[in-house]
């Protein structure tokens, strides 16, 4: 893939959504954004996060799929299930760590981000990586990267216990070296968590 | 604990991958690899599949019905008079024929749907033809050929014959 990669720098997004309706544009699967645009802390911030598909080295998704229909290209892209494979089972979209499969009901299918792989496998930027204004989504060589931002690309992540690799970079601070996400143990009843006040339910209740 | 529970799903001699997950592979590549065996199991299924496929239609052949067409009563014989035509419809509703009795005394049958542009047909009694007054089409009555103007196909003919005192229309021929 004309050794490029793909990086994003969370604290750059700005909430513009040019990245979703680009990557609605993008061909390989016309008509349908498969970006996540996140809402951080609503209550306290306008700050943004994109979310694309990380690319695991070991992708989980495929890995639980019971019917074989997500499978990774040689570049290391995974590519969204295989239409005559999926049976709509969602096993990909709860195992995924990071909440990337979508499960498309007028399609009856599994759909993600594919990198835009007409266009990323022929050495063209993905779509939202073409349109994003402030360089949160980024596609660009490791050594452009490291000149011309602050913070370091990491590609190692921690859930809990398990390990995970991915093709796709997040720019995080020098000192970082693996991003951890530690997992809370939920209490068996929702009345003993403690109130989360970036719920919007309970901020609409609030009205 | 956790290295037991890992070695039960490996199989001792495949470098640690499971044996589903080789024949499952994530990879692309893996994915679209065929193997020397399934290669030949194809070929062999699809030869078999196509000499039953053969024999069937060589043994079936006897058991579809060779005329299944609808027989239709046109009318007396009367109806039809030596040097005479008769306008009917066969199969369908849809389909305009057109009935002839030759000055010999001959009894024959054609689409009225002119070949050229679909015009409907008429016997030119005095010429013993069939005309297509669009533009001046002609067939012979014998054979339904085009003898004349822009038609280059001959009309589609019925089987028509005459059983006791009535004429009946038994198929089109194609």
């Amino acid at each position: 893939m004309s050794g490029r990669e793909f990086f994003i720098d969370h604290s750059r997004c700005i909430g513009c959504q040019a990245c979703v309706q680009a990557c609605g544009e993008c061909d390989t699967h016309r008509g349908t954004s498969m970006i996540h645009l996140e809402t951080i802390e609503r209550l306290d911030s306008v700050q943004t996060a994109p979310q694309v598909c990380m690319h695991c080295e070991d992708p989980i998704c495929a890995q639980v799929c019971p019917a074989d229909a997500i499978k990774k290209t040689p570049d290391g892209v995974v590519q969204s299930s295989l239409k005559p494979r999926c049976i709509a089972c969602s096993n990909c979209v709860v195992a995924c760590p990071f909440g990337v499969p979508k499960y498309m009901a007028e399609f009856e299918q599994m759909m993600k981000c594919d990198m835009c792989y007409d266009r990323s496998s022929v050495g063209k930027k993905p779509m939202c990586a073409t349109v994003c204004p402030s360089g949160a989504l980024t596609f660009t060589s490791m050594e452009d990267i490291q000149r011309t931002r602050r913070g370091i690309p990491v590609n190692s992540w921690r859930f809990g216990e398990e390990e995970v690799k991915t093709k796709v970079f997040v720019m995080v601070p020098r000192a970082v070296e693996q991003v951890r996400v530690d997992l809370i143990q939920i209490a068996p009843t929702p009345a003993a968590l403690p109130v989360d006040p970036y719920d919007v339910a309970l901020m609409l209740e609030a009205f | 604990m956790n290295t037991e529970v890992e070695d039960s799903t490996k199989c001792k001699d495949c470098s640690g991958t499971p044996r589903y997950r080789q024949d499952f592979p994530i990879d692309w590549e893996g994915d679209h690899y065929v193997s020397r065996r399934e290669m030949v199991k194809f070929l062999t299924l699809g030869s078999f599949l196509l000499t039953v496929a053969n024999w069937i239609t060589v043994f079936a052949r006897g058991l579809i019905r060779k005329d299944s067409s609808a027989v239709l009563r046109l009318g007396p014989a009367s109806a039809l008079a030596q040097n005479g035509a008769m306008l009917f419809r066969y199969p369908t509703a849809q389909d305009p024929c057109i009935a002839v009795r030759t000055p010999q005394g001959a009894l024959v049958a054609y689409s009225q749907v002119c070949t050229h542009l679909s015009c409907a047909v008429v016997y030119d009694k005095s010429s013993d033809q069939l005309i297509c007054p669009c533009h001046r089409g002609v067939f012979s009555v014998d054979q339904g050929a085009p003898i004349a103007g822009p038609p280059t196909r001959p009309l589609a003919k019925v089987r028509i014959e005459q059983r006791g005192d009535h004429i009946f229309a038994t198929g089109l021929e194609v």
